[in-house]
Parts: structure tokens; C-alpha cells; sequence
């Protein structure tokens, strides 16, 4: 169909939406509340456009194309409106970007540049002023808040929890927790994908990178490790720049150094661990004949889902620590000896794509002889404002590699960071270790993809393994419905509560690239093959740790550094009228 | 002593504004405590510049509530003769038409207590010769008929029946909506107590026509206190067969169900009463999708105001040509108009499309009540346009409105009289936009506010500044271009025509 955008004329196969359209020619056209993650919601009116025989203007994030448009995005009158609507959010918006967390990284301040929006009118602010800090993972302050809708859709669409509602009216409506709870105590999982999509920074990760910069300029005689998640490489570079998808790996491991940090480690060592330890689990049952499903547990967003939502979910987990954890443990333990230091002196540093890490590291169960594993989490957007804070030349630093020895990894660690990882690399190791034999191929297409549902038979000796992977807690829910109704029965099943898993998880980079997920992907599957090891068993480093220190997988060792139980939290997310204030809620 | 005044009443008269001369005499007899006989007579005859009025056999002219606050303070209370007021040559009265009520929607108003009482004055007759025609052709009756929809948009019905019959889906919904929460407006309220079977008829055909086996009647949280009555009138219509499966022998099903809204002004509009209806807080949903390819529960919904279902037995019935004999080419048929503010006779009247402002005003109004003289109508509701008194001789259809750039809405009349300031309405306007805007969209949300603080400072100072005005107006416009829904895009309309009316001078 043909098209004409602002007095050019283009052809398009199928019918898009003007947004959309227009993005692909290389029109600009302003967005405040559309989201690639989310559907359009047409709330923020920057995307207008003149449409010939339209009387209003229209909102292209809304608008199919039909054939013979005439589409003008640069019109003085479109333009007018989007200034005029700048103004008002300047209006309610406060001035205070030099303190904000996401200052140089708001959508906001972004357009208020691009069209040179000047305070037009006296700052009235927003008629609410809450500041919830309850989370250990995300921080909201509603001062801030632009009313974009982004944050109660990605909630109900993405993962179905539906924590925030836009409670009252017009100028004085907010994103509300149930009764107004603190966001900590509602049924919230710490995901952060709201942070994530958040134009504005109403809603963030909690900050803790001022704590790890005190740190680093005076460590007080502490030794600091940081470790990084397999999926922090593939975006890292995005913050600087960079093209969705490119491999930082040497580059980030090189700022770390620069930063300070004294080792430099790799998550995914204990990713390798994590397998060995949960792919023997998984064995075991299969040899005990249950409890199915196993779920993995990698994913701190999920537990908390499963222990809040479904207890009976959070039973069937896998004990196995994620593997940050299972670092911090190994850190402060095996590592520690090697130093010849206390696990005290010790500070675990985690760089995370995710928030809910921040929440995991909260957790008692996890602590260890009064101690815990991992001391402080940072989220991939909080490394890069540390490395600008510092002004390190990201892009120009040379490639470094991790130190020794919990820096090697393998193939199968890297997937990780990808939905249907956990569950590739689980195969390779449970495969050789159930047949004693070797993989005639590595790679497993059916659980590879970025749909939230995918499912596979696998066969391994004589035994059909059902398996699941899902990723969006929406899927998530719909999937447990099925196996508590009997519908369906999986042995094996990886929950991922992020879309795509954590490379878009609610601590990386954000980004308005619709196929950022799939960049950021085969960026994760080219890490895998370009590895010459590619099973987590066969990972030398860890065959080392088994032998030095572990002894065996699921021995008495393993059990007391590498493995958790789950408690059935469903209560504490009941009753949340006592919160409710009457003065707090009364109309404006 | 009884004194006892005659005021003339003959059609031209009337449209003068006799009724609101006696009415003052009234007024003021209740004010000044005398004891008076005012008697509106046909006729009495007509003078030359004003209303003829007898006074105990003395002939005087009146021009004006100051004329007659003359007369009554010489003639009635001190007895003496107004000699300038005196009129020696009478003339007789014109021969005219007032625009008389045609009963469509008020044919069986307080006619029936129950269902029995309707059939026999022939209700539910035009369900059951809809149920004997092809919806197809009930939807072609409609579209005939020339019906638009009565809840302000004044959209074609039976386009709009149209697009949900052919739409493919096996589950379809048809939702009245009764959440009258246009100010001034208060006619769904009035045929839902008097007439209530009408529209659960309406309801049933319209369901029909488009194919839905499920309809809603969303009521706003206030009518609580009518809704028994509807409720009683589906209890009845299940029991006749008439709601429920197969009714009166067809393979046609439809239940019915009552929601109640929760206080909000943008529920009345579709889409937001739609959200509502879902359980959700009503806020607009950006269109399209239109309401009749993905309305309620994603389904193709047809959404109809009271007024407009309730005129959909009386078609099928009779034809949807004789709907056409009432009213004006392009705006056939009647319509309720709800007179209120300053008028003397606050009510609801049903006039064929076309009829005067002056004829609704002078005539069922019965002129501006006491010494206030009328300065402003606002027509259509809050978001209705203010209009002046020169245009009390317009004929109300939609495309002379259009072009007069005044808009109809609701029916709503309301007349305003010049003891309210300009500034008085602007504050009731706006605060009233601002509260109930539902804050889906930027320039709504945040422009509303605005010009509820900036008008909030004149009136505090109560002064009037032209700049703030100024940017009043570009505020509206561009609030009109791009809002999501019908709140932000009307605001221009009370704004604009009211700074309109300020600049010349008809208000101050």
C-alpha cells in the first residue's frame, strides 16, 4: 500500500501502524507512553499526526495505515501540540534532574530538549508526593511520575500481577498500590519491569551504586569482588552506544578493574555449577521418580511468584541457589582460603540484569554462618552510571579477561541469560550423566526461541523427559493453572520471569528498540558457540572445585553452601486494608 | 381585594414572553404579599412593542421586567394609574403555531403501573413484528427512520446497527447507556420512572437487530432510587417471555442485566462506559477500534443512549417513515429537551427536531424566572456551547447547528440570566471539566488543571485578564486537536463561545 509521510511517498506490504511506519523510513516522531513491551496505549499525545481528511490530529502509535494516506509529522500545528503538551508535563515534572537516577536517560528530558521546551507556566507539581522505598529492588516516587500507563501495563500484561492501578482522576491520579501498600509488602515479585519501562525515573532500581562507589574510592581493607550475569555483557555497551546485542565482555570486565574492584569474576562459573548441582537434583528425582515437576530456581522473581501465588509451586523448586548466590558462597569460602582471608573481609559485588536480585540477597535462609553470600547487587543500568560517573572510556577499553580460577565458564553458562538456557544446559550435563555417554549435539532447537511457552520431548535413554520452558509470569500463571488442573504434565520445567528471560530483564539497559530482545539473544547463543567448551560438567575449573573442596555434587559441603529451602509466603501479601489511610486517600 | 390581571397568551405573545411576564407578576405578588388573580388569556388580543396586560379592565403594554415591576408597584399596590404604560389601539392576535410536543417518547408516560397495563396500550407490539422481520431489515427500518443517536454525538443508529450486524462474531453485546451525567440533562431519568418497559422493548429489538444475546443497561450510582422500577419492568418481561430464551417462540435469546456506574461523568462516554462495565475505573480507550468491532469484554458492542432505544419500538411499529414526518430533513423525528437553570418551567419536552430556541425557552420554559432577564443559554450540557440571545430564533437541526458552531448534545437547554457573572461560569465549567476529567490523556489531564489554577487566581482577584484568556483559547485548541475522547475535544466549546460572548459584550 502506498503512503505518503510528510510529502514523500512510500510502499508497505501490510498494514502497520503509523508509528511504526514511519520508524521504518527514519521519520522521527515523538513517544512518551508507547513501549515496544507493551500495547499502545495513546495516553501521552506526543505521537500526533496530521492525517489529510482527519479534522483531529491522530495518534501514531494507534493509527493503521490504509492505502493513500497522507501522513504529515512536522506540521506546525502537530508540532504546536507536542510543545504545548511538553509544557504541561514541564508543569508537573519537578527540576530536579541533576539528583535523578535516570538523569541523561529520560525520555522526558529527551523530548523537553529535543523541542527546547522552555517553563512555561509555574510548577504545580503532582498532587502526590509518595516516596516508597520498602523494596529492596525498586524505589517509586511519584513526584515524578508522567502518568504514561507504562508501569500498570507492563504489570498486567507481562506478568499478569496487576500491582499498580491508576487510582482517582485527572490530574490528581496516581499509580496506586492495592490500598496504597508499600510496594514491598503487596504481591509484588521485585521484577522490575516497571523500572525498566519507566520514561521518567518515577520508578527505579533502588540505588546502591553509591555504596559500591564509596566503597571503591576506600574499601577500608575489604578485598571487593564483582561478579557479572551472563546476560550483562550482551547490553552493557548499549548504554554507551552501542548497537543492541554487542558482546562487551572483555570491555566490562576491563571498567571493573578500573573501577577498582580487586577480582574480577564471572557469574557464570557458578552458572556451570548451578547445572552440576540442579542437573544431579534433576537426576535424582528422575531416578526417584519425583516430585514433577522440578522448576528451575534461578530466577529470584520467580521464587518469589511461587512462594507468594503458588506454594505448592515453591515446593517442587529446585533447592539449588542461583548461581550469584552459589558465587558469593564459593567466593567467601574456597576462594577465601585461597587469599588466606575471613569471609568477612571479603565484599561480593553482584552486577545483575535484574532487581530482584537486590530482593534476593535479603533473603534469611541465604545467609551462611552469619554471613552472607553476596553483600551488595548492582543492576547493569547502575554499572554504566558508575562507569560515566567515573568517566571511564567504555567504548575504547581493551578487552580483559576474568580472573582465575572463578572466571571460566562454558558455552552452556552463557544461555543462562536467555529463556530456554537454564534448561539447554541442564540437558547436556543431565544427559551424560543418565547415559554415561556423549551428546551427539549440543544444541537443543526445541527449547531455543523467545515465545513465552514453548514445550519438548526429550529422549534420553529409553526415558521421555516432558519438559516446559516459559518465560512473562503471565505465561507463567496460565502454565501452573494447567499443571494444577491435571491439563498438562511436564518432568522439567524453566520459569524465567522476565520476557526473553534476563537479557531483558528489569535491570538492563532500557531500550525502544522493538527487536532488542532478539539482538540481545543471538548475541547469548554467539557467546555459547563461540566457547570451546560448551557442557557446564566438562567446565575445568569446576571439575577442580569438586575435587579441592566440593567432594561431590549434592554432598553434605554443597548442600549447606549451594542449597536453599522455600517457605510459603502467601500470607503476607493478604490484608493489605491496614495500610489504607483515610486521610491518604481522600479526594483532591 | 382580589386584583385580577389578564396577560395576553396567544402564540406570538407567548414567543414575546408573556408567560414570563405573568409569571413575574407572580413573583411579585408573592414578594410584595398581594393578593392577585393573574390569568393567561388567549384572547385577550395584542398591542404594538410589548405584551398586552389587563389590569381590572385598564389596557397597558409591557416591554421588559422593568415595565411590568412599574405597572405592578403603581397600578396594584398604590392603585394608580401608569398613564405612559396605557395602550388605546388593540389589535388582534396573530395567527401562529407554537411548535407543538409530538409524544414519542412520552406516549406512555404515566399510563401503566405494570406489564399488563403496557400490553394493553400496545406494548411490546414492535417486538413482536421485529422478531417476525430478517434483523437485516430491522436495522434497514432504523436506518429509514433517520434516528440519531440522542446522547449527544447525534451518530446515525442504524449505521451504527449496521456495523455490529456485520461484524462476525458469536458474541455480541448491546449496553444502554443510562449514566446521565450531562449537567442540565435529566430525560433518561424521566423515561426510566414513567416508561420503563419501552426501553427494556428497545433493548430486546436492538439486540435482534445486531444479533447480541446479552444486553446491559449501565445506570449511573445516583439513580439507585429508579432503578427498582427497571428492575421490576425485566422481572416482568422475563416472566412474560419476553426476556430470556427463545422468546415469544423464536430462536432469538436475551437476558437483560442492570450495572450501576461509580460517580463518573466519562463513564456516559462509550468507550469509558465500557471500561466501566468491565470492572475496570472508566477511562477512555483510544478508538479505533470503534465500540461495534471491539467493545465490551473485546466484543462488538452497540452502545445506545436511553432516548434513542426507547424510540426503536415506536419505529419498527409504525414505520420508520413516520418517524421521518416529525422533524426537519436532515434531522428527523423528535427529541427531548431538558429545560432547567433559570427557567420558570423546569421540564422535560419532546419536540419535533427543528423547533426554536425561543419556542423552547418562552414557550415550555415560560421565560427567565424572576427579575433576572435572560443573558446566555448553554445548550447541550457542560460541554455544550454558550449561545446569546440572538439566536433564540434558530432552528435546532444538526446541520444548522453545525454550521452555527453550536452544539445540541443531550438536549440540555439552560438558561442563564444576567445576574452571573462571567467569570461564575467559567470557574463552574472548568472545576467541573477538571473533576471529572478521567486523566487518560496529557493535554486533558494537565491542560484542565491549568486552567482550573489560572481561572481560580481571577476569580480571587476577580478581575478579568485578557492575556490568561488569550492563552485560554490556545490551551482549548489544542486540547480539541489532541485529546483521546470526546471530554477534552468539547472543552473548546463552553470555553471559546463563552470568551466569545465576553469579547461582545453579552456578559460580563
Amino acid at each position: 500500500m502506498k503512503v505518503t509521510i510528510n510529502g514523500k511517498e512510500y510502499r508497505f506490504d501490510k498494514p502497520i501502524t503509523v508509528l511504526e511506519a514511519a520508524r521504518r523510513v527514519g521519520v522521527y516522531i515523538p513517544t512518551l507512553c508507547n513501549h515496544p513491551r507493551i500495547s499502545p496505549t495513546g495516553s501521552c499525545r506526543m505521537c500526533l499526526v496530521e492525517i489529510e481528511g482527519q479534522p483531529l490530529l491522530q495518534t501514531a502509535c494507534t493509527t493503521y495505515i490504509t492505502d493513500g494516506m497522507v501522513i504529515r509529522t512536522n506540521s506546525d500545528r502537530v508540532k504546536a501540540s507536542v510543545r504545548h503538551n511538553l509544557e504541561l508535563l514541564r508543569m508537573i515534572h519537578p527540576d530536579d534532574c541533576q539528583t535523578c537516577e535516570v538523569n541523561g536517560r529520560c525520555e522526558l528530558q529527551d523530548l523537553i530538549q529535543r523541542y527546547g521546551v522552555e517553563s512555561r507556566y509555574e510548577y504545580y507539581g503532582n498532587a502526590v508526593n509518595i516516596v516508597d522505598e520498602s523494596s529492596p529492588s525498586i524505589r517509586r516516587e511519584l513526584s515524578k511520575c508522567v502518568k504514561c500507563f507504562r508501569c500498570i501495563k507492563v504489570c498486567e500484561e507481562v506478568q499478569g500481577l496487576s500491582i499498580y492501578a491508576m487510582i482517582k482522576r485527572g490530574h490528581y491520579e496516581y499509580p496506586a498500590t492495592p490500598f496504597d501498600a508499600p510496594v514491598y509488602n503487596t504481591a509484588c515479585v521485585s521484577c522490575g519491569q516497571c523500572s525498566f519501562v519507566c520514561p521518567v525515573g518515577s520508578i527505579t532500581e533502588t540505588p546502591d551504586w553509591r555504596k559500591v562507589l564509596d566503597l571503591l574510592e576506600d574499601p577500608r581493607g575489604k578485598i571487593l569482588v564483582v561478579q557479572t550475569a551472563p546476560a550483562t555483557r550482551v547490553a552493557l555497551a548499549e548504554e554507551f552506544g552501542a548497537e543492541p546485542g554487542t558482546i562487551s565482555t572483555g570491555k566490562m570486565v576491563a571498567s571493573l578493574r578500573r573501577l577498582g574492584f580487586h577480582y574480577v569474576f564471572d557469574t557464570n562459573f557458578s552458572a556451570d555449577l548451578t547445572i552440576v548441582e540442579e542437573g544431579h537434583e534433576f537426576v535424582e528425582r528422575v531416578k526417584k521418580g519425583g516430585p514433577f515437576p522440578m522448576f528451575t530456581s534461578c530466577c529470584p522473581a520467580w521464587v518469589n511468584f511461587a512462594e507468594k501465588m503458588f506454594p505448592w509451586a515453591a515446593q517442587h523448586l529446585s533447592s539449588a541457589r542461583s548461581p550469584h548466590m552459589m558465587m558469593g558462597a564459593v567466593v567467601k569460602t574456597y576462594f577465601a582460603k585461597k587469599i588466606k582471608k575471613n569471609p568477612e573481609d571479603i565484599v561480593v559485588v553482584s552486577i545483575m540484569p535484574c532487581t530482584a536480585k537486590k530482593d534476593e540477597i535479603t533473603r534469611d535462609q541465604l545467609i551462611i554462618d552469619g554471613w552472607k553470600p553476596v553483600d551488595i547487587v548492582l543492576t547493569t543500568r547502575e554499572l554504566a552510571r558508575l562507569i560515566r560517573v567515573k568517566n571511564i572510556p567504555f567504548m575504547s577499553l581493551p578487552e580483559e579477561e576474568y580472573d582465575h580460577p572463578l572466571g571460566e565458564s562454558t558455552g552452556a553458562a552463557a544461555l543462562f541469560g536467555v529463556t530456554g538456557g537454564v534448561m539447554e544446559a541442564a540437558l547436556r550435563t543431565a544427559y551424560e550423566v543418565i547415559t554415561g555417554e556423549t551428546l551427539p549435539k549440543v544444541v537443543f532447537e526445541d527449547v531455543r526461541g523467545l515465545d513465552g511457552v514453548r514445550d519438548a520431548v526429550i529422549k534420553i535413554a529409553d526415558k521421555e523427559i516432558k519438559i516446559a520452558v516459559v518465560n512473562g509470569l503471565a505465561n507463567t500463571e496460565k502454565l501452573l493453572r494447567k499443571l494444577q488442573s491435571g491439563e498438562a504434565f511436564y518432568h522439567f520445567v524453566e520459569v524465567m520471569a522476565c520476557p526473553a528471560g534476563c537479557i531483558g530483564g528489569g535491570g538492563q539497559p532500557k531500550s525502544l528498540d522493538p527487536d532488542v530482545l532478539i539482538k540481545r539473544a543471538n548475541a547469548i547463543y554467539e557467546i555459547d558457540e563461540t566457547l570451546p567448551v560448551r557442557k557446564s560438567h566438562e567446565n575445568p575449573a569446576i571439575k577442580q572445585l569438586y575435587k579441592e573442596f566440593l567432594k561431590k555434587p549434592l554432598g553434605e559441603l554443597s548442600e549447606k553452601l549451594l542449597h536453599t529451602e522455600y517457605r510459603d509466603r502467601t500470607r503476607e501479601h493478604k490484608n493489605l486494608h491496614r495500610y489504607y489511610e483515610s486521610e491518604n486517600v481522600e479526594s483532591a | 381585594m382580589k386584583v385580577n390581571i389578564k396577560v395576553a397568551s396567544d402564540p406570538k405573545s407567548i414567543l414575546e414572553g408573556s408567560l414570563e411576564v405573568a409569571n413575574y407578576f407572580k413573583f411579585l405578588s408573592e414578594v410584595h404579599h398581594v393578593d392577585v388573580d393573574i390569568e393567561r388569556d388567549p384572547r385577550l388580543g395584542a398591542c404594538i412593542g410589548g405584551i398586552l396586560v389587563d389590569i381590572e379592565g385598564e389596557k397597558y403594554r409591557v416591554n421588559g421586567k422593568e415595565e411590568a415591576a412599574r405597572l405592578f408597584t403603581h397600578r396594584v399596590i398604590l392603585k394608580k394609574k401608569v398613564k405612559d404604560l396605557e395602550v388605546k389601539r388593540i389589535l388582534r392576535p396573530q395567527r401562529m403555531e407554537i411548535t407543538k410536543e409530538v409524544l414519542v417518547v412520552k406516549r406512555y408516560f404515566g399510563k401503566y403501573e405494570d406489564i399488563d397495563g403496557y400490553i394493553s396500550l400496545g406494548g411490546y407490539e414492535g417486538l413482536k413484528k421485529a422478531l417476525k422481520m430478517k434483523p437485516q431489515d430491522v436495522v434497514n427500518e432504523i436506518k429509514e427512520s433517520g434516528l440519531r443517536g440522542r446522547g449527544g454525538a447525534g451518530f446515525p443508529t442504524g449505521l451504527k446497527w449496521e456495523f455490529a450486524l456485520k461484524e462476525k462474531s458469536n458474541v455480541k453485546y448491546v449496553v444502554c447507556n443510562a449514566d446521565e451525567g450531562e449537567p442540565g440533562t435529566y430525560k433518561d431519568r424521566i423515561i426510566i420512572e414513567n416508561d420503563p418497559h419501552s426501553l427494556v422493548e428497545g433493548m430486546i429489538i436492538s439486540g435482534y437487530a445486531v444479533g447480541a444475546n446479552k444486553g446491559y443497561i449501565y445506570i449511573r450510582g445516583e439513580y439507585r432510587d429508579i432503578a427498582g422500577k427497571l428492575h421490576a419492568a425485566i422481572e416482568e418481561a422475563y416472566e412474560k417471555g419476553f426476556l430470556g430464551e427463545n422468546i415469544l417462540g423464536s430462536d432469538f435469546s436475551f437476558d437483560l442485566v442492570i450495572r450501576f456506574g461509580g460517580g463518573s461523568y466519562i463513564a456516559g462516554e462509550e468507550t469509558a462506559l465500557l471500561d466501566s462495565l468491565e470492572g475496570k475505573a472508566a477511562r477512555a480507550r483510544y478508538k479505533p477500534p470503534y465500540p461495534t468491532q471491539k467493545g465490551l469484554f473485546g466484543k462488538p458492542t452497540v452502545v445506545n443512549n436511553v432516548e434513542t432505544l426507547v424510540k426503536v419500538p415506536w419505529i419498527v411499529y409504525h414505520g420508520g417513515k413516520k418517524y421521518r414526518e416529525y422533524g426537519t430533513e436532515s434531522s428527523p423525528g423528535t427529541k427531548l429537551f431538558c429545560i432547567g437553570g433559570m427557567a420558570n418551567k423546569r421540564e422535560v419536552v419532546e419536540l419535533p427536531m427543528g423547533v426554536t430556541l425561543r419556542e423552547i425557552i418562552y414557550a415550555y420554559g415560560e421565560g427567565v424566572y424572576g427579575e433576572g432577564k435572560l443573558a446566555l443559554i448553554q445548550t447541550g450540557g457542560k460541554a455544550g456551547t454558550f449561545v446569546s440571545k440572538d439566536k433564540l430564533d434558530i432552528k435546532l437541526d444538526f446541520d444548522i447547528l453545525k454550521k452555527e458552531n453550536i452544539s445540541l448534545g443531550s438536549g440540555a437547554i439552560v438558561v442563564i440570566d444576567d445576574r452571573i457573572s462571567f467569570l461564575d461560569i467559567l470557574k463552574t465549567v472548568i472545576e467541573f471539566f477538571e473533576h471529572e476529567s478521567c486523566g487518560r490523556c496529557t493535554p486533558c489531564r494537565e491542560g484542565i488543571f491549568l486552567l482550573r489554577k489560572q481561572v481560580n487566581k481571577m476569580y480571587e482577584k476577580n478581575e478579568i485578564d485578557y492575556n490568561v484568556l488569550e492563552d485560554f483559547q490556545r490551551i482549548v485548541n489544542i486540547m480539541e486537536s489532541s485529546s483521546l475522547c470526546g471530554l477534552g475535544q468539547s472543552v473548546h466549546n463552553p470555553v471559546l463561545s463563552l470568551i466569545n460572548l465576553l469579547e461582545r459584550g453579552e456578559i460580563s
